[in-house]
């Protein structure tokens, strides 16, 4: 190999295009949603276990530490959802080009930030 | 790809574990929807709906597909972030592991949950 090759790992000095970026929060969202699935579950098997325990899983879900969770989890969710939408539409070809590609991101991004938006007037409403 | 990286992949092929993420994202992405649109049409849901839900046996069986679903999505999904970050097969296995363990708690918890209640 050659030893002259010039090396920059600084990840700090990198430029990343959206793509790049709808790309790397694609993956932070998923382990998020991993974790997330011990609360979800949790939330169904108390939710399920009688009126009393819908009822606890009610009360849990109006406080405010709940709700950041649940808005947490739902952005995940969703960012992941649309994202992996992309994935999928990418699949069939569209948004492979350069051009179609920075669009793609760009919606991408949009789409998500008004459903995460949404949700969280959604958790604060409940 | 060395051979410690293929070995630990889902569906020993790179083509499979993509066959593999596409199918679990579709159903994922349906059941995310669909449980999304009864919370949300069904403002003030109590529990006799909530639980007449879960007690229907598509909905155990949808619930379980999407349970699977994760764990092979995520697997896949980790894998792939484990493998392009971990260098260092020890530790990178050790990561693999704790998720291959908690997917399988995830699922026969959600068993559980789904035919206990």
């Amino acid at each position: 190999m050659n030893n002259k090759r010039p090396v920059n790992l600084d990840l700090s000095k990198f430029h990343f295009p959206l793509p790049a970026i709808i790309s790397i929060l694609h993956r932070v969202s998923g382990i998020i949603i991993f974790a997330g699935v011990a609360f979800m579950l949790y939330g169904l098997d108390l939710s399920l276990s009688g009126e009393e325990g819908y009822g606890h899983v009610s009360e849990l879900l109006s406080g405010f530490f709940a709700k950041l969770i649940i808005w947490g989890i739902l952005s995940a969710l969703l960012y992941h959802l649309v994202a992996g939408t992309k994935h999928l539409l990418m699949d069939m070809g569209v948004g492979e080009e350069l051009a179609s590609g920075l669009l793609a991101a760009k919606v991408t991004l949009v789409i998500a930030i008004i459903l995460i938006v949404l949700a969280g007037v959604w958790v604060w409403a409940m | 790809m060395g051979d410690v990286s293929s070995v630990t992949n889902l569906g020993r092929s790179g083509v499979a574990d993509w066959l593999m993420q596409r199918v679990s994202a579709y159903i994922l992405a349906l059941y995310t929807v669909v449980l999304l649109v009864f919370i949300i049409a069904n403002p003030g849901l109590g529990y006799d709906a909530w639980a007449g839900l879960f007690s229907q046996t598509w909905m155990r069986i949808f619930t379980l597909m999407a349970l699977l679903s994760i764990g092979a999505h995520a697997w896949i999904g980790l894998w792939t972030v484990t493998t392009d970050y971990m260098k260092s097969a020890l530790p990178r296995f050790l990561v693999q592991a704790a998720c291959g363990l908690t997917m399988f708690v995830y699922v026969v918890w959600g068993i559980q949950i789904l035919w206990g209640f």
